[in-house]
């Protein structure tokens, strides 16, 4: 790429041919408004919040879509550019329904910072804006409230760009131009995975997770009820984010001292269930492949992962006919669910109607999972409650609770305690890498053949890695896996986990094992986790995730002492009657139309 | 509407027209003018046929006024409100039909024969007012020979 | 005195044009049209030649050529007319443009309203390919291959914006794009695309036949050639005209017959600028007044603020909605407007609106809402009083 000098208020910069104005200024540190922009969708310059001037051009220019040229003289703080960039701000607080001190995005939202970067006192063009279009609140996840929606089409974007799914477009044209769904459908009548990423772009409060909260304190507050807690691996990553941690800061110890300070009775970790999860899914696939290779009945291969449940959805919606290659396995969250009102309500003595199961997850698709009717025993549901990270901000916030001044703590035993392989779950590639760990060793005997079991290829940030391993050395019980070459893909974003089944549905998908997280980056970038998510904020907590799993004195899961146990007191075997009963379950094909 | 008609139709039309992704706008208008209006088993159905979501097709056929996503009369009368026509009273026109129709602008009589709309320009300006019964157009009327020419549509 | 003129609907010999330039080379097809100095007819005026050299300029194996025929703004029907009474014109002017691009598929998109055309279209269309003026080996040069196909449009203004055109040739909602990269770069489907506008098109084969030299004695200095004209509103002789550009609008209102009570015209319809006594001694061209043809007359009954009014409607309904100056602009404008209606409306409330042209104007995506408040300036600067006791008086004179 060719390089080129521009001229930004009166300094001269170096810049690459390709590169917007934005792209300049954000990287000089010049400030830019923006709002429809976003590092993880496409351009669409609609919001004109960034406009600036450049010379000899008659209009101002959006900086996220005007690609800079040679010479170029920019101005970005002219009269005009500011009139008009104030002008933008009224023109879209004219139009919103303003109730921030009662709205969830209230100190989050990034209209209201834009008013407050411009320094507002009064609406010029219309006194206000009434709540004039109902909310629908049809999904069983999150809200969509028209009257604040600010029409940037983030959420329309990362439906269609990221997850290839198109649940919500614009509608209509003109003043009557509306985001929503086919015939303006309530959201929860159309196909919709629940994923969360609207949300999680939305920059005001027109979308947001449906709370949770108040059902969680009552059930805290009832000294009939045993309230256990278990928090997702990418929790502990992100949570600090909410109370001004920088991005990628581990607060495992604090969260485990908050969620007790706050009264929860037992304080585990679904890591505890992520461990559980790669001994089923591990020998599943092991399984499979063993009747492929040994000439017993075809089993559907690839197997693909089944953790993350905006992508089982999808694959119900979209690629129905693929579901036997879904692993049965049930995902970490509802194993441990599972686990907790069988095994362990037994072990206790507590009847399992009085315990309650509360889940905090980075991800809105996790609300659904847990009210599927196959998550259920005897009418009772496995797990009872899901908070999103966010969530649980707000109700540590609520307790008065200060993150900053607690203790470190660990979580309670047995069903917290696991090892690194469960927390790199969080992580686009982690089940893989856990699940390359452990499937290895018990074939081989030895360990996975990657310095520090580090199993590099299979992670990063790009939209679909492959990697494979060859075995050599198998044991006598896995000898038709000898000299094989173990081929494996990771997927995360729903768009790319569509290429990826088009290939598997047309024949060309060379891999056995794909690992597919809806979420870009894994659950780390889940549609529950604080706000704002971009690639850089990812990474950070990739980083922090890495290495919590470095830091850990056991980092394969066939070595959790808790899943050993389990197993030798309950569940006899990976894969057996009762760990079928309990942790494996069973699909539903949707359709798209 | 039957479902096999429509299907039927809808192969014709991807014949003719093709598969690709830009075609969806030209089936839309042709399908448009076969059953007046765009339903929603027949977005549906267009969706299924170029393998897209019915929001993607919602939103397309919704950014178009003569799209309609809503079931209206199978004549719709559209008359020109641009200025042109509005200087050469085209209320006069409009006041004429609400009364023969029994309907006012916007709205579409009960046996579902006709609807009244609003249209912009329709490049009639010299010898307005003007006005479209669906694909047909008509210039320099009166307000008895607007309802003589929409009477006419039986 | 600028003249009347009579190139677009004179006599042509169907293939003389394209001959002519099949007998030059594409570059030089190009040189000849870009020193005719011929800018687009839609309104905008961008120099026809720039852009025919841009697209010839990206290589492609697959380049368009696309018609205009989206004729939307209010009080145009020249566009009609020319498709009506000269396709052949029209569709070798598409050719020659192939032909100097590299192209070998064309568009003409039509508005939805212009639908009854079709029919007679498409019968042109098969006429010139039995002629081989268009199709495989046009006028037997080999490899030269063209075709021509139609493509309606449903009742959308933003889609005579070329971008926007080119997503609803798409088939998607009909929202102009982020310029650059710009249609000669990636346009229809991602492939270098003309857009010329239909009486652009139908100069062509005139420049091709007669010269740059004898296409630019017409005109000014900077609006080389002629112009058509859609006269509509209070005048004896409604309809189409072709004058030079530069003619004054006093001249222009002489030769339609306005009636003498004239007291405003707008020029460039809704998008345009409303000129008053004091402007008719103004010549109509880029340099001057710019217009895509489109002139309304009003004469002394009638309102300006229902004119006004009746454009910001229109405005507020065809307005795309994608971006937040037009989409929200439109819809503040027109509350203002309606101030004056209820007698709430004052000087600071035009104050206000003319603060809001400003943004629209400056920081709106494409030219639509860019060109929104043209009218709003204009007649809020030059009828203050008729907006501001808008609330009475007489309005139409029906």
């Amino acid at each position: 790429m060719a390089e080129l000098r521009i001229t930004i208020n009166g300094a001269s910069y170096k810049a690459l041919d390709g590169m917007t104005i934005l792209d300049v200024c954000r990287r000089e540190g010049i400030h830019i408004p923006t709002l429809c922009n976003h590092p993880d969708l496409q351009t669409r310059g609609i919001c004109r919040i960034c406009v600036v001037d450049v010379k000899g051009s008659k209009t101002l220019q959006a900086a996220c879509s005007t690609p800079v040229e040679a010479g170029m003289v920019i101005s970005t703080t002219t009269d005009r550019v500011r009139k008009s960039r104030k002008t933008i701000v009224e023109l879209l607080l004219a139009n919103h329904y303003t109730d921030c001190t009662v709205c969830p995005k209230n100190l989050n939202c990034e209209l209201q910072s834009l008013a407050n970067e411009f320094g507002l006192t009064d609406l010029r063009w219309k006194e206000r804006r009434e709540r004039t279009i109902p909310q629908d609140d049809s999904s069983p996840v999150f809200i969509r409230d028209n009257n604040k929606c600010v029409l940037c089409q983030r959420c329309v974007r990362a439906c269609d760009e990221m997850q290839g799914v198109y649940a919500v477009a614009n509608l209509f044209k003109g003043d009557s131009m509306i985001v929503g769904s086919a015939f303006n459908k309530p959201i929860g009548e159309v196909v919709c995975i629940n994923c969360g990423q609207c949300v999680a772009h939305c920059p005001t409060g027109a979308l947001s997770e449906k709370y949770c909260i108040e059902d969680i304190w009552k059930a805290i507050d009832d000294p009939k009820k045993v309230v256990v807690v278990q928090t997702a691996p990418a929790i502990r990553a992100a949570l600090g984010e909410e109370f001004g941690y920088p991005a990628g800061t581990r607060v495992t110890g604090k969260m485990a001292s908050a969620l007790r300070t706050m009264g929860f009775d037992y304080v585990f970790d679904t890591q505890f269930a992520a461990d559980l999860t790669i001994m089923e899914e591990g020998y599943e696939l092991l399984g499979r492949l063993r009747s492929a290779l040994t000439g017993g009945e075809a089993p559907a291969l690839p197997m693909t992962t089944s953790c993350s449940p905006g992508w089982i959805k999808f694959q119900e919606h979209f690629f129905p006919e693929l579901l036997p290659n879904v692993s049965t396995c049930k995902s970490p969250q509802q194993m441990f669910g599972a686990v907790v009102k069988s095994f362990w309500a037994g072990k206790m003595g507590i009847d399992p109607e009085n315990i309650v199961c509360v889940s905090v997850m980075p991800c809105t698709a996790k609300k659904f999972e847990s009210i599927r009717p196959e998550m259920a025993r005897n009418g009772r549901p496995d797990v009872d409650y899901v908070l999103t990270t966010r969530e649980l901000a707000v109700m540590i916030k609520q307790a008065g609770i200060d993150l900053h001044d607690m203790k470190n703590s660990t979580f309670d035993n047995p069903l917290g305690e696991s090892t690194g392989a469960a927390t790199i779950f969080a992580a686009s590639g982690g089940v893989m890498e856990a699940a390359l760990r452990t499937a290895y060793e018990v074939v081989t005997g030895r360990e996975v053949p990657f310095k520090n079991l580090d199993i590099s290829p299979v992670r990063g940030m790009d939209g679909v890695r492959e990697a494979s391993i060859k075995i050599n050395g198998a044991q006598k019980d896995w000898s038709f896996l000898e000299g094989v070459e173990l081929k494996v893909l990771v997927a995360h974003g729903t768009a790319n986990a569509k290429k990826v089944m088009n290939a598997v549905r047309e024949g060309t998908m060379a891999a056995h094992f794909i690992e597919i997280m809806t979420c870009p980056g894994g659950c780390l970038g889940g549609g529950g986790q604080p706000l704002p998510g971009t690639p850089e904020i990812r990474l950070a907590r990739a980083k922090a995730i890495y290495e919590e799993d470095a830091d850990s004195p056991l980092r394969k899961s066939h070595e959790n002492p808790s899943v050993k146990k389990l197993y030798e007191d309950f569940l006899g075997a990976p894969n057996s009657h009762l760990a079928h009963e309990l942790l494996h379950t069973h699909y539903t094909a949707r359709g798209q139309y | 509407m039957l479902r096999e008609t429509l299907l039927r139709k809808l192969d014709h039309l991807i014949e003719f027209h093709g598969k690709a992704r830009e075609s969806v706008l030209p089936v839309l208008q042709d399908l448009q003018a076969t059953y007046g209006y765009l339903g929603e088993e027949t977005i549906n159905e267009v969706a299924r046929t170029f393998g897209i979501s019915q929001t993607e097709v919602f939103s397309v056929a919704s950014f178009y006024h003569f799209l309609n996503t809503k079931e209206k009369g199978k004549y719709v009368i559209r008359i020109c409100r641009t200025i042109s026509c509005e200087l050469r009273d085209k209320a006069n026109i409009l006041r004429a039909l609400e009364s023969e129709l029994g309907i006012r602008m916007g709205e579409t009589t009960h046996d579902k024969k006709y609807s009244l709309d609003y249209a912009n320009c329709m490049g009639m300006c010299d010898r307005g007012p003007s006005m479209m019964v669906n694909d047909d157009l008509y210039a320099d009327l009166t307000p008895s020979k607007a309802v003589d020419i929409v009477l006419s549509y039986r | 005195m600028a003249r009347k003129i009579d190139v677009v609907f004179s006599d042509f010999q169907p293939g003389s044009a394209l001959r002519a330039a099949l007998g030059m080379t594409p570059t030089s097809v190009i040189e000849l049209v870009t020193k005719s100095k011929l800018r687009g007819r839609g309104g905008a005026g961008f120099p026809t030649g720039l852009k025919w050299d841009a697209a010839r300029s990206h290589r492609s194996d697959d380049k368009f050529i696309i018609c205009n025929a989206d004729e939307g703004e209010p009080g145009t029907f020249k566009d009609k007319n020319i498709l009506e009474k000269q396709t052949a014109k029209v569709i070798e002017g598409m050719a020659i443009g192939a032909y100097a691009i590299g192209a070998s598929k064309g568009f003409i998109y039509l508005r939805g309203e212009y639908k009854y055309l079709v029919k007679d279209l498409m019968k042109k269309i098969e006429e010139l390919k039995s002629q081989n003026l268009i199709g495989k080996d046009i006028c037997r040069e080999k490899g030269f291959c063209f075709d021509v196909d139609i493509k309606l449009g449903s009742g959308s203004y933003v889609c005579g914006e070329e971008t926007a055109l080119i997503e609803s040739l798409e088939s998607k909602r009909g929202e102009p794009r982020n310029k650059p990269p710009y249609p000669a770069e990636a346009g229809y489907l991602g492939q270098p695309t003309v857009v010329n506008n239909v009486e652009t098109l139908s100069f062509i084969p005139h420049i091709l036949l007669n010269g740059a030299e004898w296409f630019q004695q017409f005109g000014t200095e900077k609006s080389t050639g002629s112009k058509l004209f859609s006269v509509s509103g209070d005048c004896r002789k409604p309809g189409i005209y072709e004058f030079e550009f530069g003619i004054t609008i006093r001249e222009l209102l002489k030769e339609i017959d306005a009636d003498p009570d004239t007291k405003a015209v707008q020029i460039g319809g809704a998008s345009g600028f409303c000129a008053c006594s004091d402007d008719f001694d103004k010549p109509i061209c880029f340099e001057g007044i710019p217009t895509g043809g489109s002139i309304i007359v009003f004469n002394k009954s009638r309102s300006m603020f229902m004119v006004l009014k009746n454009f910001v409607e229109f405005f507020q309904e065809e307005s795309c909605g994608q971006c937040v100056p037009c989409r929200e602009g439109c819809s503040r404008m027109l509350e203002g407007i309606e101030k004056f209606e209820q007698g709430r409306g004052s000087s600071k409330t035009i104050n206000d609106l003319l603060e809001l042209s400003t943004t629209m104007s400056l920081a709106s995506k494409c030219g639509f809402g860019q060109s929104v408040p043209n009218s709003f300036r204009t007649i809020a600067s030059k009828f203050k009083d008729e907006i501001l006791s808008a609330g009475g008086g007489e309005v139409w004179r029906s």
